[in-house]
């Protein structure tokens, strides 16, 4: 890849005019895109809390289904920022050429890019609040520490968002990202405690699971959720940030290659 | 060079891997001119309009548009340009009016001047009646009536319209050139690329022909007829026509060119032809004028370019 590919991003407020379309686009949609994102995080909460809850005496000191609910909170912010950054995103980019008619105004595709990050974040912290605010309606949110969960689920949509624009620009069609959720996505969620503790792993694979994104996600919001700072809150919110700005500059050096030729 | 011109580009270089696509362009816009850039796919065109636009940059050369250096000051100058882009790139989720509305917000317009200038381009591209429905439902020539007056949204001083009548059926098409001669008279300049040669004669007051990254030749188009072909041809179709090609035509004709059963007979008079093509009565055949795509072919060859 060419040099001029990696300069640092030119950065202006021009990126919350693509914010903005994309939000007018979704409100049209908002009620029945709302529920669809709903409904599985709220699956898996119901589902495994009260039929697997059931059997299970405690999970870390708490009920099964207040354990899962932080990790759901999470597991739902990856999988709605993914599913922006990459099949939404690549719609505007490939099949529709909205970027190709926003490069023509006085735009640059870094304002895109910036604009798309930061838009598909915003669309999956809807997702994980809304969890939350379902967890806290059913009395699975015992302190009001947990509103500190809400920067964290930001967080967490910038780094997936990133991640996934990554893919995006290196997709030559929608059947990509199934390697990227079979690879990627679907071992997260059985690998970075959203379902079960992490010390119930195999010690290598818990070290596998520190290096991802998730993990960390988790590790800040289940203590928060339930009314504790966590440890090493320093060191999880610095991962998550690490991903979040490495994934959006390799997206935009990507996507520069891509569509600048 | 007075009056300023509204888009200066000298020795254009633009290459992909080791593909020269643009290999030394010169071109300069007079304000208010229509300039056609003609070629066969491939030419070129399309890389040279993005150069303008700063959306890639050249290997070499220089870019001057409305007085901002482009690359370096894209932002600028796009901010005062209109782009009509080759395949519509209209936003499916929107209706007519949002279309033209959120377009507007990329250039920063206020939300008061939007709703000032939003009727008057709805009226523009015949549309009023329709301005909340999706775009969807809208067929060929009313989606690229929108994606014209969208190019209009900041009032632009110069507009790059490539390939703007690609697809449209012969109505749509002249609605089309109704509209730019309109936008001539307002004083806009155009930069035109375009595969109808007929498109170019009706349009542009100079035309530039590119091939394989260079342009050829330009100038006025009547001038380019009479500088490179003769000024009549005869076109004569059949099984017999080859024979006849070589038996008479190219005796009785300055040039003769054979693709398949159809001869071009390109002469300075056409009377000997004429008379002996009605004496024989068994070969069909057209007389008319040359005209660009007579040029164009001569320059360009007939060879597909795919």
């Amino acid at each position: 890849m060419a040099a001029q590919h990696w300069s640092p991003p030119r950065l202006s407020l021009r990126f919350l005019h693509v914010w903005r379309r994309n939000l007018l686009v979704w409100r049209k949609l908002a009620i029945p895109s709302m529920l669809g994102n709903l409904a599985d995080p709220l699956l898996y909460m119901f589902g495994l809390g009260y039929g697997l809850g059931r059997m299970l005496e405690d999970v870390g000191g708490l009920s099964y289904i207040a354990f899962l609910a932080s990790g759901v909170i999470c597991s739902s912010t990856m999988m709605s920022a993914s599913f922006e950054a990459m099949y939404s995103a690549f719609s505007r980019m490939h099949m529709q050429k909205t970027w190709d008619a926003i490069l023509n105004a006085p735009l640059t595709l870094d304002d895109v890019l910036l604009g798309e990050w930061v838009w598909a974040a915003s669309k999956s912290f809807l997702s994980g609040s809304a969890v939350l605010i379902v967890a806290a309606v059913l009395g699975l949110v015992p302190s009001p520490l947990a509103i500190a969960v809400i920067p964290v689920i930001f967080l967490t949509g910038l780094a997936f968002a990133g991640l996934g624009l990554i893919m995006t620009a290196l997709s030559p069609s929608y059947d990509f990202f199934m390697y990227y959720f079979t690879l990627c996505v679907t071992p997260m969620m059985l690998l970075c405690g959203v379902f079960f503790p992490l010390n119930e792993l195999p010690a290598a694979a818990q070290i596998l699971a520190q290096l991802l994104p998730l993990t960390h996600a988790v590790a800040l919001a289940r203590p928060l959720v339930n009314g504790t700072v966590p440890a090493d809150w320093l060191l999880h919110i610095a991962v998550l940030a690490a991903y979040a700005a490495g994934s959006a500059y390799i997206a935009l050096a990507l996507t520069r290659r891509r569509l600048l030729q | 060079m007075s009056p300023v011109s509204p888009l200066v580009a000298s020795g254009l270089r633009k290459s992909y891997g080791s593909k020269e696509v643009v290999c030394g362009v010169d071109l300069t816009l007079q304000p208010g001119e229509c300039f056609g850039l003609l070629g066969p796919n491939g030419a070129g065109k399309t890389t040279t309009l993005r150069l303008c636009l700063g959306l890639t940059g050249p290997d070499g050369g220089s870019i001057h548009v409305l007085g901002h250096e482009v690359p370096r000051e894209g932002r600028e100058a796009r901010a005062r340009i209109g782009v009509v882009p080759q395949f519509d790139n209209l936003d499916p989720d929107f209706t007519i009016r949002e279309n033209l509305r959120v377009f507007g917000r990329y250039f920063d317009i206020p939300e008061a001047t939007l709703q000032e200038r939003i009727p008057a381009l709805l009226e523009f591209a015949g549309l009023s009646s329709r301005a909340d429905t999706r775009i969807q439902t809208l067929s060929g020539g009313m989606k690229r009536r929108l994606t014209l007056a969208r190019a209009l949204i900041n009032d632009p001083e110069l507009l790059f319209l490539d390939e703007p009548t690609t697809g449209l059926d012969p109505q749509a098409r002249h609605v089309i050139w109704e509209r730019l001669r309109n936008l001539l008279k307002q004083g806009k300049t155009l930069l035109l690329t375009t595969h109808f040669m007929e498109e170019a004669e009706r349009l542009c007051s100079r035309i530039a022909i590119m091939d394989n990254g260079k342009i050829i030749t330009g100038g006025d188009p009547r001038a380019l007829i009479a500088q490179h072909v003769e000024p009549h041809v005869v076109e004569v179709y059949g099984e017999g026509a080859p024979d006849w090609a070589e038996a008479f035509g190219r005796r009785h004709a300055e040039r003769c060119e054979i693709t398949g059963e159809t001869i071009f007979c390109y002469a300075n008079d056409p009377a000997p032809l004429i008379t002996d093509l009605d004496r024989r009565g068994d070969l069909r055949y057209l007389h008319r004028r040359a005209n660009i795509e007579d040029v164009f072919l001569k320059l360009t060859g007939r060879d597909l370019r795919d």
